[in-house]
């Protein structure tokens, strides 16, 4: 995600997902090694004969190496799921990494939509015309009163999951995420959080979701998410406004040192890199921080997965060797700006 | 503090705010934390599912009905409804009719409906009673051809190539829509108290 789009120094980025299966085949746990190949072979025969084909790439995941479907995963262009199970399965992408379509996973497609800030609705747009156009070629299972039949009872329906990251370091820290969150649980939209070790200065980031698939339209369900986004926004920013107002030399100290450390730590563990990151990305939105880019930090957080930098060095590593490789991009890549920006 | 699914030490906890259980603290290692978080949002883990239908079924059935339900088999995929609660995962789209009784009430406990409002697919002919009703029409003319009764099989054969010329066709099934969406069911407000600042 390149940091740009609306509310950008909140939201992270916008995904839409939605879940298909073809009618002749039986769901992914009845499928036999012949049925998975020509599912993929079928979904790669129907891509071929669309215009969209001309600037996608099939890619054959089976045939991976263990390194490339790692790549894969932390970019989220594949899941868990798909890197790890066996027997024929794909991922067509866009170069653009606008979308992907997962081929075999849970169900015998998925497609995704990824949007960088907030904007579910032109998401939903691109996302509607993607599954239109397979649509013309391939039959779904479906039926007029359940909808979208799915391998799991929970994507029914529209098969629809929106779901929105948000960096909401400063509800965080003024203790008040727990208060939010317990009221959005109400509305049945499903909140995902990631805390790092010694929770309480650094929750950072959170997955807002809709929670049903089956009952509402496919708009209804991106409404809701959409509808809750900006109060939560507004939190955030009131929070942070607060803590520049109440305690901001306790802030910039606690930033200036997350960066500090970044800069010049000689080994460093991607949940450390994180915790960090995210302490540096909130002190650049407020402003207390100003040689460092919002787009920097949202690449550091991707580069410096295990299987990027692997890729970055062009071999495999060990845990130490990774923790040594991290902490020198980090300082390249932030020492650095700030010579780039003075020429 | 060790992870849960292995000897590493648990450096990320992650809190499920939203299952149906109730919030859970999750404590992993860096590799289980990646991997939990690459499914994405909500879909419930096979386990979380299988809790929930065992908390619903003990509820609403005595132990024979249950255990009448479990033998329930899937005349297409061969699953039976124990495989399903087992798994969380269904076997084929026609389980969704094999086992209606059965996915219903999860399907009103999950997502508070039972009826798509949805997205229709242009093309419609992906009905699985349809999958089925092709299913059976086949074995049929295959045991026919067995027989070397040809006058059965080829009967067999026009009705099959009607069928799947036939797009529209399969939708007499459907024509029991139940109305379950009382649209206002739910106040969709928003209630949090704003942060105090
Ligand atoms: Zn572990
Ligand atoms: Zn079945």
């Amino acid at each position: 995600m390149r940091g740009h789009g609306p509310e950008s120094d909140i939201v992270m980025s916008s995904r839409i997902r939605l879940a298909r299966n073809l009618a002749e085949f039986p769901f992914i746990r009845k499928c036999t090694p012949k049925d998975r190949t020509a599912v993929a072979t079928a979904v790669h025969r129907a891509l071929d004969s669309l215009p969209l084909s001309a600037d996608t790439e099939y890619v054959d995941v089976a045939k991976l190496g263990d390194l490339d479907r790692q790549f894969l995963m932390e970019r989220q262009l594949i899941s868990h799921e798909l890197n790890e199970s066996q027997g024929a399965r794909a991922v067509i992408l866009d170069p653009k990494e606008r979308f992907s379509i997962m081929v075999n996973e849970e169900d015998h497609l998925r497609l995704q939509v990824m949007q960088s800030g907030l904007d579910l609705e032109s998401a939903w747009k691109r996302m509607d015309q993607l599954d239109d156009q397979l649509e013309s070629k391939l039959t779904y299972a479906f039926t007029k009163r359940l909808g979208y039949l799915t391998a799991c009872p929970t994507n029914v329906g529209t098969g629809l999951r929106v779901s929105v990251m948000l960096h909401l370091p400063a509800l965080v820290t003024t203790k008040q995420i727990d208060k939010v969150f317990r009221a959005l649980n109400k509305i049945n939209v499903a909140v995902r959080g990631l805390f790092g070790e010694g929770s309480q200065f650094m929750g950072d980031f959170y997955q807002i979701s809709n929670q049903t698939t089956l009952g509402k339209s496919e708009l209804g369900l991106v409404a809701k998410v959409q509808e809750v986004v900006p109060r939560l926004i507004e939190y955030e920013r009131r929070a942070r406004d607060f803590l520049v107002s109440e305690s901001r030399q306790d802030l910039h100290d606690n930033v200036s040192r997350a960066l500090g450390i970044l800069c010049t730590a000689k080994k460093i563990s991607s949940e450390e890199t994180m915790h960090y990151l995210s302490k540096v990305r909130m002190g650049v939105n407020l402003g207390l921080i100003e040689d460092v880019k919002i787009p920097t930090v949202n690449k550091l957080f991707i580069h410096t997965q295990p299987a990027h930098l692997q890729k970055l060095c062009g071999r495999k590593l060990s845990v130490t060797d990774r923790n040594i490789e991290r902490a020198n991009y980090l300082q390249l890549h932030l020492i650095k700006r700030s010579e780039n920006e003075k020429n | 503090m060790k992870c849960q699914h292995c000897e590493k030490p648990a450096t990320f906890h992650i809190t499920e705010l939203t299952e149906p259980s109730g919030p859970t603290v999750m404590h992993l290692c860096e590799e289980h934390a990646r991997t939990f978080l690459s499914t994405d949002g909500t879909a419930t883990p096979a386990s979380a599912l299988a809790s929930l239908l065992a908390k619903q079924l003990k509820m609403e059935k005595v132990a024979e009905d249950l255990a009448i339900s479990d033998k329930k088999t899937c005349p297409i995929c061969g699953i039976s409804f124990a495989d399903f609660r087992k798994g969380g995962r269904l076997g084929c789209a026609y389980d969704y009719v094999a086992f209606e009784d059965e996915l219903e009430p999860l399907l009103v406990n999950i997502h508070g409906a039972l009826a798509h409002t949805g997205k229709v697919p242009t093309n419609q002919s992906g009905s699985p009673e349809r999958q089925h009703r092709l299913m059976q029409l086949k074995s049929e003319m295959k045991e026919a051809i067995t027989k070397e009764d040809y006058e059965t099989a080829s009967r067999l054969r026009d009705k099959i190539s009607n069928i799947e010329s036939d797009d529209e066709s399969s939708w007499t099934d459907d024509a029991l829509e139940e109305d379950l969406d009382d649209e206002d069911e739910e106040d969709d407000t928003f209630q949090a108290e704003p942060p105090i600042v």
